[in-house]
């Protein structure tokens, strides 16, 4: 899943504060599971708000909505019919769904209310780490299901380097080697024979170095 | 026993304080509440393990909301006792409703009067 963060409540009271009709739109997919931009999240973040601007003095009206999703067209057709009573929607889905609403809604002004992270899992509750870079090329068949590209901080395809010291990293202790994690897993798989294959130069025009991406299926499109 | 306890105290039943959610609390404040006490059974004793734990980090999370919109964190508290303390019960009303009074009403009253 996209992981996001809250962006503190301060930030958010400077970034509303111009708007006297605010709508503040959560989403019921990754950002619920993450507890950043669900349906809580809006219900905490617009109670927070109305008492914040009550207590200045500033009238305002801050409504809540949640929708299943941000990032498709039919789910956003949801608040068509309500989107002019307001100035301002505080998104507080992912960049995607920020951007999403914008691009649908232009006369509206459309304001983040998380920090979009990365992709990736829920460890535990309150605890969320890397998974994936969507780098286009997934590599994951030969490293033993566990990815160099997002959990190696030098994204090497050929690991590890002279900074792996018992398993862990040398940007912090606290960070596995993601190459000691691949040759201990092949090991587990007596797949060890497979360390021995050198990967050649990555294509990466996949990744961000072609620009922005797309997936086009014709197959199915109707 | 027939205690005696301040009657500013509203008594908001639920079937164990796991299920106080952050948002309850907020939407007191919201609504004009002063203060609001969680009372939860001691700790370790939670007949469903973790419910007045979970109670405390939702009383920890209002706080921290209370303090961020620049309001009083200490308006919201999370106190522990067994059902069979009816006096420490009383106690810790009288302890809150101390700490309510010093603290004044809930600044939002005076705004939420002007706005009806």
């Amino acid at each position: 899943m996209i992981v996001a963060d809250k962006k503190p409540i301060e930030e958010i009271i400077e970034a509303v504060r111009p708007y006297g009709r605010l709508l503040v739109l959560g989403c019921n997919e990754c950002v619920t599971v993450c507890e950043a931009g669900g349906k809580k999240e809006v219900g905490v973040l617009a109670s927070a708000l109305r008492m914040y601007f009550l207590n200045q003095g500033q009238e305002k009206r801050i409504d809540e909505v949640t929708l299943e999703r941000q990032c498709d067209h039919e789910y956003l057709e949801e608040i068509r019919d309500r989107i002019d009573n307001y100035d301002a929607v505080l998104s507080l889905a992912c960049g995607v769904g920020v951007q999403f609403t914008a691009e649908k809604y232009l006369s509206k002004t459309v304001l983040p209310g998380v920090n979009t992270c990365f992709l990736g899992v829920t460890e535990k509750r309150g605890l969320w780490t890397e998974r994936c870079q969507a780098c286009g090329q997934c590599v994951l068949a030969f490293t033993a299901g566990i990815c160099p590209i997002s959990r190696c901080a030098k994204r090497l395809l050929n690991g590890p380097c002279g900074g792996s010291t018992k398993g862990k990293c040398e940007i912090s202790k606290d960070v596995d080697c993601a190459w000691q994690l691949i040759i201990d897993r092949l090991k587990a798989l007596n797949r060890l024979e497979d360390y021995e294959k050198l990967f050649s130069i990555k294509d990466w025009s996949t990744d961000r170095a072609g620009g922005p991406r797309k997936v086009v299926r014709e197959d199915v499109q109707i | 026993m027939r205690l005696n306890y301040p009657k500013s105290v509203r008594i908001i039943r639920v079937p164990c304080t796991g299920k106080v959610d952050v948002l309850h609390l907020l939407h007191s404040f919201e609504k004009g509440a002063d203060g609001v006490m969680t009372v939860g059974c001691m700790e370790g004793d939670c007949h469903f393990t973790s419910g007045n734990f979970r109670a405390r980090k939702r009383v920890e999370q209002a706080k921290a909301v209370l303090k961020t919109i620049g309001m009083e964190p200490d308006r919201v508290e999370m106190f522990n006792l067994s059902s069979a303390e009816g006096p420490r019960f009383a106690e810790y009303v009288r302890q809150m409703d101390e700490r309510i009074r010093a603290l004044g009403p809930n600044p939002l009253r005076k705004a939420l009067k002007k706005a009806a």
